[in-house]
């Protein structure tokens, strides 16, 4: 019980100052670590103020210097109860060589899923295409997708000069922006217990199988490839990874078969997620480049063959990457030894 | 242990002390985000009339940058400012806000990517009616991307201890020379009247002078009825003394 108040706030005082400095400095200095004698007088600072706070709590009368000590000892209890590592420095090697691939590879699940209900999307794309050519209008959202595709490639191959002079860079960041815009809303969507990522993928898939449906009808398979595969095979795979990172946050919501709670189960799956993410958004960055620097030329400017082979290229390349890259152990040490590192971090 | 409140969880510490988080509520989340928007506004036509002259030599190069800051920027500010002011941005700060981890650990980087990321469904279809929707049907006023990171937004006190000269006597204390009554004033005080009365004394500057006077004394009435004091320690002090008296009492004989 309390005790002389004032007297009570003149001893006190000196450690609870003390023990704000120490938590002003952890908190300003990321990745700052104190040394064996400043953890033991932390933790003393820290167990003396939480004591003073159960002193002062058995006297409820004093609301304000309540706070005030509730306020430091939760701070300090962040501190010291913090088990969760923080690396110091980021490494984008290691992250890029084992991290990224490994994460995928642990989600395989949910990355065939969204593969599936895309593949869904892209048979009911053709077969609206297939069975009813004018819905094409409605169900595409581009222009420049509504006309003919032979028309458009005979456009296409007619024009001597460079059409996208002037506006590259620009038309490059507007698709990076829309697309990381788009794959950001299929990892959100997951907390609608993965439905609206679904929807998403399903739609992206509608579009897809419509409009390759609508150009190989008309006999433009090879314009479709050249004008597609360049981009897409980075792009389509990395709004399917957007997507798998949405169905992973949607199993963590509804938990089916885990014995964690739910909160347990969001703080196990947030380091993939935000890994996921960062490799979509690279994966578009590139996409975004390529589309506006090199898909949008076709013949005469650039062979198909060659468009289609750096396509092709690319797709075998990032399926040896997710697939192969970071499969096992020695190959985590290799990559670890190389980049001066020790241990995995996923 | 965590206790979940309306308005509040408390936290019970390994060591057997419990401390509580105050929960923001959705209206100063609001006008917190309408701060941060501001600030963006700021920092967008900044970049603005920093790059855009530049259009005139880098033309479509420029225009690139500037998509891509406006893009960046709406993602960037607040994760770059939550990680590095510990959960707060310039909104944050301004109202006294901060993100926490709803266990009371220290909050992560991938906390604060994912309540960022998960900010595009809360802010479906107009003005965050999903997110808002969420924070007042939850009890922790969480939307969506604190449902998913595991966050609560908490309103901070105030800077430093209380200032308790504003409390205490300041002058001898004429109730002293009676420690019996004294004694049994301590005995009917309630921790809530006695809250309710150092509240009173700390806000005297924030109170209109006639109100003061009128509170002060249906306060001093109020205590006088819980023990009687003989005219000796009373005569020529006011109803405030009278009050700070009683705090000084109250607070100083506890032991």
């Amino acid at each position: 019980m309390i005790i002389d108040l004032e007297q009570f706030i003149a001893n006190e005082q000196p450690y609870w100052d003390e023990l704000q400095a120490m938590l002003t400095t952890l908190e300003q200095r990321t990745g700052h670590q104190l040394d064996l004698n400043a953890v033991k007088r932390f933790n003393y600072l820290y167990q003396r103020t939480a004591s003073d706070l159960a002193r002062i709590s058995t006297f409820s009368a004093e609301p304000t210097t309540r706070r005030y000590l509730e306020n430091l000892v939760a701070r300090a209890y962040a501190e010291i109860h913090e088990a969760r590592q923080v690396r110091s420095r980021f490494q984008f090697g290691l992250w890029a060589l084992q991290t990224f691939p490994q994460t995928f590879r642990r989600h395989i699940r949910a990355f065939q899923m969204t593969v599936l209900m895309t593949m869904i999307g892209c048979a009911f794309g053709a077969l609206v295409v297939a069975t009813d050519a004018p819905a094409k209008g409605v169900i595409l959202p581009f222009d420049h997708l509504h006309g003919s595709p032979s028309d458009r490639v005979a456009d296409e191959e007619s024009v001597t000069e460079d059409r996208m002079k002037g506006h590259r860079s620009e038309f490059s960041a507007q698709l990076m922006a829309n697309n990381i815009r788009v794959s950001i809303t299929a990892l959100a969507l997951g907390i609608t217990w993965g439905l609206g990522t679904l929807v998403l993928l399903f739609y992206n898939g509608v579009i897809l199988g419509a409009v390759a449906l609508d150009y190989v009808l008309s006999g433009e398979t090879v314009f479709l490839l050249g004008w597609l595969l360049p981009h897409g095979s980075i792009e389509i795979p990395a709004i399917l990874l957007a997507g798998q990172a949405g169905l992973v946050l949607a199993h963590a919501l509804i938990g089916f078969g885990s014995e964690h709670t739910l909160r347990e189960r969001f703080r196990l799956v947030s380091p993939d997620l935000v890994t996921l993410i960062a490799g979509v958004a690279i994966m578009l960055v590139w996409a975004g480049l390529i589309e506006a620097f090199f898909s949008q030329y076709h013949e005469p400017f650039l062979p198909y063959s060659l468009k289609i082979a750096f396509g092709a290229t690319e797709l075998v390349l990032l399926c040896i990457y997710l697939v192969r890259v970071g499969r096992d152990d020695k190959g985590g040490a290799r990559a670890s030894a190389a980049l001066g590192t020790a241990g995995a971090t996923s | 242990m965590i206790t979940d409140l309306r308005r509040r969880i408390t936290i019970e510490t390994p060591e057997g002390v419990s401390f509580t988080i105050y929960l923001a509520g959705p209206f100063t989340r609001f006008l917190a985000w309408l701060v941060d928007c501001l600030v963006l506004q700021a920092a967008a036509w900044f970049v603005l009339s920093i790059i855009g002259p530049s259009t005139m030599l880098f033309g479509n190069v420029s225009t690139a940058l500037m998509i891509l800051f406006y893009f960046a920027s709406s993602f960037a500010y607040r994760i770059g400012m939550e990680w590095r002011f510990r959960g707060q941005t310039l909104g944050k700060r301004l109202l006294r806000l901060r993100v926490v981890d709803s266990s009371g650990l220290r909050l992560q980087l991938n906390q604060i990517v994912i309540r960022n990321l998960v900010r595009v469904v809360d802010a479906m279809p107009v003005f965050y009616f999903v997110g808002g929707l969420s924070m007042l049907i939850n009890k922790r006023h969480q939307r969506l991307g604190d449902l998913a990171a595991n966050c609560v937004v908490t309103c901070l006190p105030e800077n430093g201890a209380p200032d308790f000269d504003q409390v205490l006597p300041g002058k001898y204390n004429s109730f002293r020379d009676y420690p019996h009554i004294e004694g049994r004033l301590r005995q009917q005080v309630s921790p809530q009247e006695a809250d309710l009365l150092v509240q009173a004394l700390l806000r005297r500057d924030g109170l209109d002078a006639s109100k003061r006077v009128q509170l002060y004394r249906e306060l001093a009435d109020h205590f006088r009825e819980k023990a009687a004091f003989p005219d000796g320690a009373t005569a020529g002090i006011t109803d405030e003394q009278y009050l700070r008296n009683v705090v000084d009492s109250v607070f100083r004989g506890r032991r």
